[in-house]
């Protein structure tokens, strides 16, 4: 177990240093990154000098070590735009992007979860029918898309909603449709395949062979089980939408960690598209170690295997 | 995750995934509805000049926010409305086919001469290629394709080769993981042992006995990732760091019509986006079926 752990651990800690590395050498090796980091209309001199101060004269490893230095020090750079640390300004957008993640999150599973469900009940039915093409709309469909449309029907002509900002409630109900509207339907496929896979299992089949009303066997016994990889998968798919969000706050002008990102484009504002990116792929390799490390502890299986 | 059989339903009968059973319109086993789509977007794409009914990049300040024709204020002259600077909606779409179908087509098989390549290299050679190959894919793969696709494209700035690349350099990961795969359970195969006594190189194996086997898996990854390639390039058009303006992308066309959303100008909200919706449909539709048709093994994908 200790071994396992201690591997795990290692592959997660190589992959942030791939990943701090993949950074540095892109934005280094793809052109001057002086261009990038100074703001637009400096003059040549101001150049040479921002040069020099950051050392990037000096050779790449040099330069690497001054990198992480900083970045231990949770030292990101200042936003251009906001002059303010980077990392403030994503800690202060961060809750905004977790309510939003939250509220899809609830979206998709309570499309998800029944409609999976029920199509795996009635396998080749008319709602399983209707849920296939529903499954493949939303993969078809583009969240952001999907968030115009909304404000052209919810806000344009019902002028029910607000198309955009953040504050009330009712700003939240379109963004977290959007949002939610593909995880909906992938939660929705998983539902139903993982009902499908437990309604064939033997416990059920007694369930069945006691005489328990159909009714009770699917809510009370098959359920439950079904619902273990729906709710593993909405776990890292929560992770996945604060950070995939970035189009859907673009639309709804939501004040998250996307929205960030894109005035970050917006504005030329590298250091801030540097941190997202950064801390977005850190967050996600922790999570994946965390679930690598949740999985060993319940099922004691899959310790031996790696 | 681990991946299960097909599950079997109380009646008996099997379980297929969701989407392969979905209606494809098949006649002669061809699915006919794909195909229609993709041949369309593709002689529009190819002869837009001729097709087109306006120039797409030019358009008369007068005529601006036309509605389409069969609404009131609407006329046959642009006869799905014009833009925020009375550009033709339709002459954009036809000539937008052009750039979407290039871009998708060029990066798919970008990313997957890249991708298949170093799966090819990774499963053959084995040893400290292939574990520096695969941490490179699981650091990638940690990060959020859009998010990735958005860092590269702001450093390099936007342009439609860029994106070719870009897009190129993020997908190619999908690729290496499932050919790698392959590559592995190939090479323990008696035609590969007999071509290494037969004395072949390293590199006349992998190129002459791994490469043929393993292209059903990458044209299948193929098309199945052109729908995602395709909704990336719109995502990056969209929030201004993909084709640049005035290039006629539906992606782009989405950015310029969220300035008449308020307004109610429907017709640039809505067409551009079917559009999408359209190829994308078509290209997953046709992905399934090729996974099908092809690479049996794939379909758990």
């Amino acid at each position: 177990m200790r071994r396992f752990v201690l591997r795990r651990a290692a592959y997660a800690a190589l992959s942030l240093f791939l990943l701090s590395v993949t950074i540095f050498l892109f934005v280094r090796v793809t052109g001057d990154p002086t261009v990038l980091l100074v703001e637009p209309g400096a003059s040549k001199a101001d150049l040479d000098a921002l040069r020099h101060d950051l050392g990037l004269d000096r050779s790449l490893l040099v330069q690497y070590g001054t990198f992480m230095r900083d970045l231990a020090r949770g030292d990101f750079g200042r936003s251009f735009y906001y002059r303010t640390p980077v990392l403030e300004l994503y800690v202060s957008r961060l809750p905004n992007s977790l309510l939003l993640a939250a509220a899809a999150m609830v979206f998709s599973l309570l499309i998800g979860i029944p409609s999976g469900i029920m199509a795996a009940v009635r396998v080749g039915g008319w709602w399983d029918s209707a849920g296939k093409i529903f499954a493949l709309l939303g993969l078809s469909m583009p969240s952001f898309w999907v968030g115009l449309l909304l404000i052209l029907f919810f806000s344009v002509y019902l002028g029910w909603l607000p198309s955009s900002g953040s504050g009330t409630a009712l700003h939240v109900l379109m963004p977290a449709f959007a949002l939610g509207w593909y995880f909906a339907a992938a939660h929705m496929r998983l539902a139903r395949s993982s009902m499908l896979e437990v309604l064939g299992s033997e416990y059920v089949k007694l369930a069945r062979l006691k005489g328990l009303p159909e009714m009770r066997v699917i809510a009370k016994h098959a359920f439950k089980n079904a619902l273990i990889p729906v709710l593993t998968l909405a776990g890292i798919n929560l992770v996945l939408m604060v950070n995939v969000a970035v189009v859907v706050e673009t639309v709804f002008a939501w004040p998250g960690i996307g929205r960030l990102l894109y005035e970050g484009i917006a504005f030329r504002d590298f250091p801030v598209v540097q941190a997202v990116v950064l801390l977005g792929g850190s967050m996600i390799v922790v999570v994946n170690l965390v679930i690598d490390l949740l999985y060993a502890v319940i099922d004691p299986r899959i310790r031996y295997e790696r | 995750m681990s991946v299960s059989p097909a599950p079997t339903t109380p009646s008996g009968v099997e379980a297929l995934p969701t989407i392969r059973q979905l209606p494809t319109f098949r006649t002669n086993g061809l699915p006919m509805l794909p195909i229609a789509i993709l041949v369309t977007l593709a002689l529009l794409a190819i002869f837009a000049d001729l097709i087109a009914p306006s120039n797409p990049e030019i358009g008369s300040l007068s005529q601006r926010f036309r509605p389409p024709a069969w609404v009131a204020g609407g006329s046959t002259e642009h006869l799905l409305g014009t833009d925020h600077i009375g550009r033709d909606v339709l002459s954009r779409l036809i000539f937008g086919a052009r750039v979407s179908m290039m871009v998708g087509f060029t990066a798919v098989i970008f990313a997957g001469v890249l991708g298949s390549a170093l799966g090819i290299l990774s499963g053959y050679l084995g040893g400290w290629v292939d574990q520096v190959i695969m941490r490179v894919t699981d650091t990638w793969l940690a990060l959020p394709a859009l998010t990735f696709a958005i860092f590269l494209a702001a450093i390099v700035g936007p342009s439609e080769w860029n994106i070719v690349i870009i897009l190129g350099a993020v997908y190619w990961t999908r690729y290496a993981r499932v050919i790698r795969g392959e590559v592995l359970s190939l090479k323990e195969r008696d035609f590969v042992r007999l071509a290494i006594v037969a004395g072949c190189s390293k590199w006349t194996i992998m190129r002459r006995h791994l490469l043929p086997n393993v292209l059903n898996t990458a044209i299948v990854l193929a098309t199945l990732m052109l729908g995602v390639v395709i909704v990336t390039e719109a995502a990056l058009s969209f929030l201004g760091v993909g084709v640049p303006p005035p290039k006629p992308a539906w992606g782009l066309m989405l950015a310029d019509g969220k300035k008449g959303l308020m307004a109610g100008y429907w017709w640039l909200t809505v067409f551009p986006g079917v559009c999408i919706v359209l190829m994308v449909l078509a290209a997953n539709l046709l992905g399934d079926w090729l996974r099908v048709k092809l690479d049996p093994q794939l379909r758990q994908l």
